[in-house]
């Protein structure tokens, strides 16, 4: 056959999937697509009238810039991250728990009672202990429903959890302005604000929650790698057949991992109301269980990446609430900002698996 | 001069760093089949999806019809006349033949069904299919279900048609019928390309064969001129013996006796039926039938993953006791010693987990052993590197997620897992599945070399010629029946083949 090879028209660009890729460059596809974002951001920014590089500097000092901002921004990432180490946990299983929300909800309720109530009667240490521990355990329940639900009837967890939100929400409206209603605020749906014995204790003048919550992501990520436990539910979500091949009890393992799950937004539940807010309302999560899914996905559902992304997030928050006054730039605006960055970031993962081919270029 | 159908000229593609095609270059005339044949990985999907518009190659150069063209779709592929028959099938259970043949053509808005089924019949009939074009497709068997895909691809115009592995689903008997049908359509002056493995089939059918080896044009040969063990050397590339060796074994004791055994399918349809058998120490106990006959359920039952409406399994103990497996949990039965390595069509599906690594996959039957709540994976790395070491296996590391390796060795670290438990009962099912002459031997090796040891091994299969070789008896399954149990050493392919499709009292000797 003759060696001259007439070549076709080639199509003007194609998607081909990459093959094995190594971890360095993954990563700096990553860079690339967080480079997109800020250029893609820069360009909105132009459009309003403003310098984008001082609109950037400005958001970046105002999470960076001094201690009260600095602050600030751990107050914003700590349930963030917290919620994020509840998510991933259960999407590791692919358990699509959105009702992180709900669990947070339900966590604050349980720890409020006793804050509200109780603190005359327990001594400091041993109300916030038990603070927490009421929290975690209302979390819990709130996360076990669903798995059981799941486990044992096949119910779809994704509406079930969503659904348990709104019943955690309105379950503290009725508080608000029913039995728990502040006796003072002269009719206003207010809860009363926590005695001081109620509320944590402050390290480096944040509230304790960080160091807390930073152990929490230390011990899943053990969990997630070197226990059975971890072990299980990574198969389970994986592979239903080779679980139960294996002899594993699935169902017993979703409903166990669940109630991990809601246990840790309990948690942030209790250090929102009795670090953050010091009082219960319908805004001490502030979306963050919703958040967190963003969050767990763009970290690979590895908790020390959590850590990151979540600060990140926090600074985006922080920093769009600054140029809203420095720039008089609109909440509306700051919103739409994040929403570009969180597109770009998710898009790149499409980058990570496949590459574009343009006509004319040699593969190597 | 007339034209070839397809000619290609050095088609290359790459996907990352390997070479799945390089410089593929063969013709196939009007009128003739055309057998491609070659090892699993040698290249041949990646070529056929080439043609059919799936892929685009990086270089090279297709021509149809003496003409030079670009396929950048399945459309594309479609109007040059180009029609492939997929090995998964993809109908619309509720609808008829007729219905699932014109669906996605162009045409009026109102379908004039009558002329349809009209048309249908007569490409039947043209080739000499046995098709009741009103038919619903969940009422059909696998070798119908073939058959609707086949006209539909000639129903649309198709005068080149490929078909990838299409006996793999069917009984000898179907085989054969689809070999006079894809002969008339020589006759009517097609081009038949078929894609497949077996060489015997290559032999019967095909008038020309076209070997690829690692993605290469090895050689175009005449069918009439070549034979088994040349076809066999150049697809794997030296020498190979094709017999399978039946090793004699001394311990004949009973290790599995299995009585009147019945369960029901999800749907509430029997999915074994009274069954009985037993299996004995140091044999392989070998079990055929149409896909889909309960061998599925039996071996659920048998490792104690399915539901069971009535029967008994009993389990004889190395101290002559014996145990009811029924009723025990999958860890309490494995314990026991009975292992099962199932591969099913998707070959990750039970027993593996793709994403995991191989050391994590190899922990997964021994995980929870140990104290405390972490999990030991030193000693499942070093298992898992003496199993790399003892079967072969190629694999970058003990680290590389196993949906990365080839099916061979994918399968290679179930069994291996499993053999590496030292268990007495061995249940292995489509071991072999999708695998290359040379990874399906070393399978076989490996499964005597268990039986040698005494080992009681019930193995499902689907090709008949290594069952009828490799088993010392062959348990047919008939709808979730025994048809019959035959000695494998005694017994013709075609006696099984007619068990696969009846359940009579004709079973034969045990």
């Amino acid at each position: 056959m003759s060696q001259s090879i007439p070549t076709a028209k080639q199509p003007y660009a194609r998607i081909a999937k990459r093959g094995a890729i190594s971890k360095r460059k993954a990563w700096a596809v990553r860079a690339g697509g967080l480079l997109a974002a800020l250029t893609a951001g820069a360009l909105l920014i132009l459009a309003l009238g403003h310098n984008p590089l001082a609109v950037y500097a400005d958001m970046v000092n105002s999470a960076f810039g001094d201690r009260t901002g600095f602050n600030q921004l751990v107050r914003i990432a700590v349930p963030l991250l917290g919620a994020s180490l509840a998510v991933g946990l259960a999407f590791k299983m692919r358990f699509w728990n959105i009702g992180a929300e709900g669990q947070i909800l339900v966590g604050g309720i349980a720890a409020t009672y006793f804050a509200l109530f109780q603190y005359q009667n327990i001594p400091r240490p041993l109300l916030l202990i038990t603070m927490a521990v009421v929290g975690a355990a209302a979390g819990a329940i709130w996360g076990f429903i669903p798995a059981f639900f799941r486990a044992k009837w096949g119910t779809n967890e994704t509406l079930f959890t969503l659904m348990l939100n709104y019943v955690a929400f309105g379950f503290i409206s009725y508080l608000q302005s029913g039995p728990w209603q502040c006796p003072i605020q002269g009719g206003f749906p207010i809860i009363s604000m926590f005695d001081p014995v109620a509320r944590l204790p402050r390290v480096f003048d944040i509230h304790i929650g960080w160091i807390i919550v930073l152990v929490l992501t230390v011990l899943v990520h053990f969990y997630l790698r070197k226990s059975k436990q971890g072990y299980q539910l990574s198969v389970v979500g994986q592979s239903e057949n080779t679980a139960r091949y294996a002899g594993m009890n699935v169902a017993r393992i979703i409903i166990r991992t669940m109630i991990i799950s809601g246990a840790i937004s309990g948690l942030v539940g209790f250090m929102q109301v009795s670090g953050s807010h010091f009082t219960l309302n319908d805004t001490v999560t502030g979306g963050v269980g919703f958040t967190a899914i963003t969050v767990a996905w763009l970290a690979q559902l590895n908790p020390l990446i959590m850590i990151i992304v979540s600060l990140f997030i926090a600074t985006l928050t922080r920093g769009s609430i600054r140029i809203q006054t420095s720039f008089d730039i609109p909440a509306t605006i700051a919103s739409v900002f994040i929403g570009i960055i969180l597109f770009f970031m998710l898009a790149c993962e499409f980058f990570v698996n496949y590459r574009i081919v343009f006509r004319n270029t040699k593969e190597s | 001069m007339t034209h070839a159908a397809i000619q290609t000229y050095g088609l290359t593609k790459s996907f990352d760093k390997v070479l799945a095609n390089d410089h593929v270059s063969f013709d196939v005339q009007r009128g003739e089949i055309l057998a491609l044949m070659g090892e699993n990985g040698s290249g041949k999907t990646t070529l056929m999806n080439m043609l059919s518009g799936i892929y685009f190659p990086d270089s090279g150069q297709i021509e149809v019809n003496g003409k030079g063209v670009s396929i950048l779709s399945p459309k594309d592929a479609f109007d040059l006349g180009i029609g492939m028959v997929h090995q998964h099938f993809k109908l619309v259970d509720v609808f008829t033949a007729t219905e699932n043949i014109v669906l996605g053509m162009k045409g009026p808005a109102f379908l004039d069904r009558k002329a349809q089924s009209r048309q249908v019949a007569e490409i039947c009939k043209r080739y000499g299919f046995s098709l009741d074009p009103n038919k619903k497709v969940y009422n059909m068997s696998v070798s119908e279900k073939q058959t609707v895909e086949i006209v539909k691809v000639l129903y649309r115009g198709a005068d080149i048609l490929i078909l990838d592995e299409p006996t793999a689903v069917l009984t000898p008997q179907e085989s054969e019928r689809l070999f006079i049908t894809l002969r008339n359509m020589k006759n009517d002056n097609k081009a038949v390309v078929i894609i497949t493995h077996k060489l015997n089939e290559v032999l019967a059918v095909s008038d020309r064969v076209h070997i690829l080896r690692k993605g290469k044009s090895i050689a175009t040969v005449i069918t009439a001129e070549t034979n088994q063990q040349e076809l066999t050397e150049m697809m794997v590339g030296r020498a190979v013996s094709l017999k399978i060796d039946r090793p004699v074994t001394q311990d004949k004791s009973t290790r599995l006796e299995v009585q009147g055994l019945n369960c029901v399918s999800t749907d509430g349809v029997k999915a074994l039926h009274d069954i009985n058998f037993t299996l004995q120490a140091g044999e392989i106990l070998g079990v055929a039938g149409i896909a889909g006959s309960g061998q599925k359920e039996l071996c659920e039952v048998l490792a104690g993953l399915y539901p069971v409406l009535g029967g008994s399994v009993r389990y004889h103990l190395e101290d002559g006791n014996q145990k009811e497996i029924i009723g025990m949990s999958p860890k309490e039965i494995n314990k026991l010693g009975i292992s099962m390595a199932f591969v099913p069509e998707d070959r990750l599906g039970m027993g593996l987990v793709p994403d995991m690594d191989m050391t994590d996959n190899v922990m997964l039957r021994h995980y929870y052993k140990g104290n405390g709540p972490f999990v030991d994976r030193k000693s499942s790395r070093k298992l898992a590197r003496s199993l790399i070491k003892r079967l072969d296996i190629n694999t970058p590391g003990t680290s590389t997620p196993i949906r990365r390796l080839s099916g061979g060795n994918v399968q290679k670290v179930l069994l291996g897992r499993e053999i590496a438990s030292h268990p007495r009962v061995l249940i292995v099912a489509y071991p072999a599945r999708g695998l290359d002459i040379n990874s399906s031997y070393t399978i076989y090796d490996l499964i005597n070399e268990q039986k040698q040891q005494g080992v009681a091994i019930l193995f499902i299969g689907e090709d008949l010629d290594v069952l009828l070789e490799l088993a010392d008896r062959v348990m047919v399954l008939c709808g979730g029946q025994v048809s019959g149990i035959v000695d494998a050493a005694a017994a013709t392919k075609e006696q099984v083949g007619l068990l696969m499709t009846q359940v009579g009292e004709s079973g034969g000797a045990i």
